[in-house]
């Protein structure tokens, strides 16, 4: 279980770019952070995976607080970030090179069969298109059978049809360990298409809008009337949350 | 008819996948075109009576000096002598710049302590060291082998620790995620990321390393193709001291050119501008 409570963090320039948010995170449970630009959801997830620190507050896997990355807990990042002098299954060996060779090789092959790149195992990354690319890095976060799965905004630099196809693959690999799965996005279908429950995040300083937990079947249809009544809701949400009361513009005139 | 058209296509089409390869298997010798073309004029043009060629040989006369100098096994003694204190100095000077330019590209403090001392050395000419070796080091070869390491140290130095600085920060946090103590950062992703400029400034230490090998030829030696340079010149034979300057050249081309090939594996994986041909 993962535990947030009362964090808030101010970068060093004096922008509060989180404040006083409580969230907890069930064991296996699909997580979505939702939310416009500068309402903190990256933030969040860096101080999720111990990359920085909060300025208060607490977080805690299993009782332990977290204050560097740990093991137990992988990250997808928006982009493929794979080490461009390395095959792609040295890249994804990179999370284990800790395990004996043989372990090592066996578990590379097989998440790299899962991703579907077996045939790309020693061709370069710049070699695979974007989509490749980035099932290579859910592969590297996954190799080291992480209890926590964070993913930031992983599918937005990809087309449409590729980040649908992903998302599902996404689904499928998650059934494998089942890890707690939490994911940023401003994609409200990608969220919905995904999550178990929904964080709706609002700017100024960062905090926690509104939750839901939509109660839609598995698996999640997009055309599903439901699911697109559930998307307006939150899209509308959404408008609100990233909405700012009058006289405090986002782009004032006089700045520009 | 549309048989015999077909065939004419595919034979067409054959020759010209034959021809490519053939041609870019001698694309070097393109490389050729300027010496040769150079040494020939110069001798056609002493030939001719044009031009005197007591003060510069002929290539032909090089040819025959270098020839008598190497059945002698004069030669092969000069730059055996030469090519052992390139590559000593080049090996520490290497060494060190590695060590020294990892160490303060990778920790702030370091940098602070002792960037600003290297920095200071570095525009001390190295030349000028040379009374202060011989005191130090004595005449012989240790002295000359420090010479041309320091001549060496420096551009590997500056280079690996500037461009450890440019790292691409998000490289650097992949590390970090998967807890990469500070050996790892530096080994599996700062140095191969900077592999690039690395390997630039491992090709512009040697050449700086034939520079310096003769300055430190000069400041006497008993074998070394810069004694055979002090010595064409006390004797007064010009083609004694071409005759160094090309085997200089050649030398110097040739271990360029063994680096380069040895270290071109080593970046395949770059996905960089590859000029048309």
């Amino acid at each position: 279980m993962l535990e947030i409570s009362k964090v808030a963090k101010r970068y060093p320039n004096g922008h509060l770019a989180l404040s006083g948010l409580d969230l907890t995170v069930e064991k296996g449970e699909i997580l979505a952070i939702v939310g416009g630009s500068g309402c903190g959801k990256s933030t969040l997830l860096r101080l999720l995976t111990g990359l920085d620190k909060p300025t208060s507050g607490q977080i805690r896997l299993d009782g332990l607080t977290i204050t560097e990355p740990r093991s137990e807990i992988g990250l997808v990042f928006q982009e493929p970030r794979l080490m461009p002098w390395l095959k792609i299954e040295d890249n994804i060996a990179f999370g284990i090179r800790h395990l004996p060779v043989e372990e090592r090789k066996s578990r590379v092959g097989e998440a790299l069969a899962r991703v579907g790149l077996a045939p790309h195992a020693d061709h370069w990354p710049r070699e695979l298109s974007g989509g490749q690319a980035q099932r290579a890095a859910l592969a590297r976060a996954l190799v080291g059978r992480p209890q926590v799965l964070l993913l930031d905004e992983p599918f937005s630099a990809l087309d449409a049809l590729t980040r649908s196809d992903l998302q599902e693959h996404l689904l499928e690999l998650w059934a494998y360990d089942r890890p707690t799965m939490i994911l940023v996005t401003h994609d409200i279908e990608e969220a919905l298409f995904l999550a178990d429950r929904i964080v709706v995040m609002q700017p100024n300083p960062g905090r926690i809008r509104s939750e839901v937990r939509p109660p839609l079947a598995r698996p999640h249809d997009r055309l599903d009337a439901e699911f697109l009544a559930w998307k307006y809701k939150l899209l509308a949400e959404l408008d609100h949350a990233s909405r700012v009361p009058a006289g405090d513009e986002k782009f004032p005139a006089a700045a520009i | 008819m549309s048989e015999i058209v077909l065939d004419a296509a595919a034979a067409s089409s054959d020759e010209a996948a034959v021809k490519p390869v053939l041609l870019k298997r001698l694309s070097w010798l393109v490389g050729l075109i300027l010496p040769v073309g150079l040494a020939l004029a110069w001798e056609l043009a002493v030939a001719l009576k044009w031009a005197d060629g007591r003060l510069l040989p002929t290539p032909s006369r090089i040819i025959v000096t270098l020839g008598a100098l190497s059945k002698s096994g004069e030669l092969g003694i000069h730059i055996l002598a030469t090519l052992q204190r390139v590559v000593l100095g080049f090996g520490f000077g290497v060494a060190a710049g590695t060590f020294l330019g990892a160490l303060s590209g990778y920790w702030t403090g370091i940098r602070r302590l002792i960037d600003p001392t290297l920095q200071a050395l570095r525009s001390i000419p190295s030349i000028a060291w040379v009374p202060m070796f011989i005191l130090w080091f004595g005449i012989f070869e240790t002295s000359k082998v420090i010479l041309i390491a320091v001549g060496v140290f420096f551009p590997i130095y500056l280079t690996l620790s500037s461009a450890i600085l440019g790292v691409d920060r998000k490289l650097v946090e992949v590390g970090r995620i998967f807890r990469f103590s500070h050996r790892e950062m530096i080994t599996r992703i700062l140095l191969p990321a900077t592999l690039p400029s690395y390997i630039l400034a491992l090709r512009s230490g040697l050449g700086l390393g034939w520079m310096f090998v003769v300055a430190a030829e000069f400041m006497g030696a008993e074998a070394g193709l810069g004694f055979l340079l002090v010595d064409g010149q006390q004797t007064g034979r010009p083609a004694v001291i071409l005759s160094s300057i090309v085997a200089f050249a050649l030398l110097g081309k040739l271990t360029d050119w063994l680096l380069a090939s040895a270290t071109n594996r080593l970046l395949r994986w770059q996905d960089s501008f590859k000029p048309a041909e």
